[in-house]
């Protein structure tokens, strides 16, 4: 209980700190403390529930509504203004339809309302906080180092708002937190729509044309997601007369399906799901940190969450099934989109909403199998991609670009970044790495489903093989003089990157220990049986991680009883060795591009696509839940 | 006891019956060339000789992936004849081929580079009928497990005609034949020098060549789980579908990288996954 209120309570009064302090020794101090605070009470919390199902907590603070129900307002104030500044006027309409909404369920139900346990933890939660306080706190600690470089070293003409810039991150994260723990729907519904502003603030931070453009995108959709949250909210009162997470997946497949499928809606705009991904995509004019927090363990996996959380109402119901189609068409679309890209921010955007369709496509389906696999791939996901961005950050400080075709020769001018980049990728798509695993465990739940299903993991599958191997191989190509481009990266940069490295590796390790004592006893509770992975097979991922692990040991023998020569140029070799002698004798620098294949794959007519069918799919979900 | 015999037993017979199978290959390919052709063993000598050979390198860790690859292929080999899951075997084939790859890029040659892109494409076109495959596997079987698969009483062929059908087009691939030798061939029509393997010579060379024995056993094994139910008719298809193959080697020239993916792609999306949707409802 204290550990909850503790996770909630203390980025946010650090976050007030951070504002209002301006000594940047201090500053640098409290993020540190308070990361290193969250971290442990993460660690704390998953101790103290380790032997425990699902705990209640009834937190009576007098006033508390009334106080969030203030802040709500002044939020919505502030959107409204926002709205009418930027001559956004939709966005000011759907926020004043949020509010009129809130008020008026407030002034109906608001005095009739008994609300039994406001906050609650369970397996599922306790997953969720140890993603959210671990990763983001590295985070937290990487921006740093990551934001200093970028004010006083790359982006000098961006006016420095440090102190505004880490109390956004806290309050994001107490927020977070607070979606996860939430057992009064309402109080989710507060929580959520302040990751909805503090996502905005920051995508905004840089204040480019560009970045206040994407921003109030990101907004205007996030916005969608938060009045279909309060439209829910009311027809479930109205249906069930409680707003209680716990009881109403109680009800299980007794509940109406509208308001849940409404909830569902409101999970894929936050989880950027098509056709509201592109503001996942414009979000990546943030500085990197905020989409490492965006991406990885935060705003995302509010959406993947709640769709998750309501698995078992979509089980065998045709809406159900529309929203996993919805996933998975995201997750092809998004996978070959992601071929196109040579923008590395650009290709884990994509890699991102393609693997969050992939949870949506879990939790539309239903299936004891599914949600485990959901679970599993959020975890795997939250960690591979936080260590992606933060590296793919660092390079483009270094090389002043974030273009793949510019990383070559990385494993000579920064060794260590480009394997820990190489070990996020490879953690993405390889066996025996942990997306691998879950892919496996996604592709078995929807065998057992439907088998036709599998087409969607099966292509887009192929597609995310292809785009991660032409970049991991783009950094192994050696070309060019070597550089020590690694000096001047700080600890507070080194600490998360190592941090996250290890956890990528550790907890393909671990992962049937998390699976047997966090996912199959959530599972177990919800549906009455749960799954895990043979011991056999196990035992082989473990023989194939180990192995796997043994390739640095080989270069024990570099360099030994071989001898060196240069690259076949068809005879034309030159020196140096990377050139040849072209056309009238010219000497010419060899030059090699990796497939985009945009001839054959367009972004624009992809998304449009895609973007067209999920709003059909949709339209079609909502059709078949209201009948 | 009885596992690690299998287990030794396959990695000493693997490579001989790959290594012989790919001599016949050379024969029967040159009888259809009306040539006398090497004998049968030769690819045997070919290897001993290239172990002899000096090892030259463009980059001096380049080697390292491939004794990867090929450690990789043997664990699926292993994995596959000892009756594991089937589809934990082909993700640790994948996982070989992309050692592989990484391998050609890490040689930093454009001939390699090439090839290795290529390699891609077909991993991208074979990947999808495989994986339909060990769906539809499953559908009847109830099982991942190469054992159980195999103890299968009925010929699995019989319910999932598209789907054999569909893997024995994309076997090209996996041999590394014409229609869709893109990445490197065996002989010389090469518009890539020797495409992937470009850059590696003497001692590495000759471990490629040995994995390749080594996924040969693979791919006939998957070819043989179709018609696992009587042993002897399973070998005999087997050899049928190989000397498929060289024929088809021999006839055909080889095509673009755009038509072997299209084509793959659709082979599986009509032949697999109309396979699997007949079979769904026909179970439902």
């Amino acid at each position: 209980m204290n550990c909850i209120v503790f996770l909630i309570a203390i980025p946010c009064v650090a976050a007030f700190l951070l504002l209002f302090l301006r000594c940047r020794v201090l500053r640098g101090w409290i993020v540190f403390l308070t990361s290193f605070l969250v971290c442990c009470a993460s660690i704390f919390l998953l101790v103290t529930q380790f032997h425990r199902e699902i705990s209640y907590f009834d937190f009576v603070f007098p006033g508390i509504s009334s106080a969030m129900a203030v802040i709500k307002v002044a939020l919505a104030a502030y959107i409204f203004f926002i709205g009418i500044k930027h001559k956004k006027f939709v966005i000011s309409g759907l926020i004043a339809l949020q509010v009129i909404l809130f008020l008026s369920f407030e002034y109906t139900y608001g005095h009739a309302l008994v609300v039994e346990h406001n906050l609650f933890i369970d397996k599922f939660s306790v997953i969720m906080v140890m993603i959210v306080g671990i990763i983001g706190s590295l985070i937290a600690v990487f921006s740093l180092g990551y934001m200093r470089d970028f004010h006083e070293q790359y982006h000098k003409e961006i006016k420095d708002n440090r102190g505004f810039f880490f109390f956004l991150i806290f309050v994001f994260l107490s927020a977070m937190f607070g979606i996860v723990c939430s057992n009064n729907l309402l109080w989710m519904y507060f929580f959520w729509e302040i990751t909805t502003v503090c996502s905005f603030l920051l995508i905004r931070y840089k204040q480019t044309e560009e970045s206040v453009r994407n921003a109030l995108f990101a907004l205007k959709m996030n916005l969608f997601g938060g009045l279909a949250f309060i439209a829910a909210i009311w027809l479930l009162y109205q249906s069930t007369g409680t707003i209680e997470l716990d009881k109403l997946i109680l009800h299980g497949g007794g509940i109406a399906l509208l308001p849940v499928v409404l909830l569902g809606f409101a999970g894929l705009t936050k989880s950027a799901q098509m056709p509201f991904s592109s503001w996942l995509t414009g979000a990546m004019v943030a500085p990197t940190p905020v989409s490492a927090l965006l991406h990885s363990s935060t705003m995302v996996n509010a959406g993947v969450y709640l769709i998750l959380r309501f698995a078992g109402v979509f089980q065998v119901k045709l809406a159900g099934f529309m929203l996993g189609i919805i996933g998975g068409v995201t997750f092809l679309i998004a996978s070959f989109i992601a071929i196109t890209q040579s923008d590395a921010k650009k290709v884990l955007a994509y890699s991102t909403i393609a693997n969050l369709g992939l949870v949506v496509l879990c939790g539309g389906i239903g299936t004891y199998e599914a949600v485990w696999a959901g679970i599993l791939l959020i975890i795997f996901h939250a960690i591979a991609k936080g260590l992606l961005f933060l590296c793919v950050g660092i390079i483009e400080h270094k090389i002043h670009s974030r273009d793949i075709e510019d990383m070559s020769g990385l494993i000579i001018t920064m060794p260590k970044i480009s394997i820990m980049l190489q070990l996020g990728m490879a953690g993405m798509f390889l066996a025996p790495f942990g997306m691998l695993i879950s892919k496996w465990a996604v592709l078995k739940a929807l065998v057992d489903f439907n088998p036709v299903l599998a087409v969607f993991i099966i292509f887009g599958g192929t597609a995310t093989l292809f785009f991660w191997v032409k970049w991991m191989g783009r950094l192994l190509i050696v070309s060019g003089e070597p550089r020590d481009l690694e000096k001047n990266i700080s600890l507070s940069e080194w600490v998360p990157l190592t941090g996250l490295s290890l956890l990528t590796l550790g907890i393909c390790a671990l992962f049937p220990v998390v699976s047997s004592t966090m996912i199959e006893p959530y599972v177990k509770e919800i549906y009455g049986v749960s799954i895990a992975m043979s011991r056999g097979n196990i035992v082989i991922m473990s023989i194939m991680l180990g192995l796997v692990m043994l390739f640095p040991l080989s270069f024990i023998n570099y360099g030994k009883n071989v001898k060196v020569v240069d690259a076949y140029l068809g005879g034309g070799n030159a020196s140096p060795g990377t050139s040849f002698l072209g056309p009238a004798g010219k000497i010419t620098a060899m030059e090699t591009r990796n497939y985009y294949l945009v001839d054959y794959l367009n972004e624009k007519r992809l998304l449009e696509f895609g973007v067209v069918l999920c709003l059909v799919l949709i339209a079609c979900m909502f059709i078949v839940s209201y009948w | 006891m009885n596992i690690f015999l299998i287990i030794i037993s396959y990695i000493v017979c693997a490579p001989l019956i790959g290594g012989l199978l790919a001599g016949v290959d050379r024969k029967i390919t040159a009888r259809m060339q009306s040539r006398v052709g090497p004998p049968v063993l030769q690819p045997f000598f070919d290897v001993l000789k290239l172990l002899l050979k000096e090892n030259l390198v463009v980059r001096r860790s380049q080697n390292f992936y491939i004794w990867f690859y090929l450690f990789f292929i043997v664990f699926t080999g292993v994995l596959f004849f000892t009756g594991e899951d089937l589809l934990l075997s082909i993700f640790a084939l994948t996982l070989a081929e992309i050692f592989f790859v990484l391998g050609a890029y890490k040689t930093s040659s454009p001939y390699s580079f090439l090839g290795a892109q290529r390699e891609l494409f077909q991993i991208m076109a074979y990947e999808p009928m495989i994986l339909l495959s060990i769906i539809g596997m499953y559908m009847v079987t109830g099982s991942f497990y190469i054992i159980d698969i195999v103890r299968f009483q009925k010929p699995l062929v019989f319910f999932l005609p598209g789907l054999c059908a569909g893997v024995v087009y994309i076997l090209a691939i996996k041999f590394r034949k014409s229609p869709f030798d893109l990445s490197m061939s065996h002989h010389a029509h090469q518009e890539l020098v020797r495409g992937i393997t470009t850059e590696f010579s003497g001692r590495t060379l000759a471990m490629i060549e040995v994995a390749h024995w080594y996924e040969y056993t693979v791919i006939l094994g998957f070819v043989y789980l179709f018609f696992a139910s009587n042993p002897v008719a399973g070998i005999m298809s087997v050899l049928v579908v190989f000397f498929l193959q060289i024929l088809i080697d021999n006839v055909f020239a080889r095509v673009k990288w755009q038509l072997t993916i299209q084509s793959c792609w659709l082979v599986a999306l009509t032949a697999g996954l109309g396979n699997l949707i007949v079979l769904y409802f026909i179970r439902k």
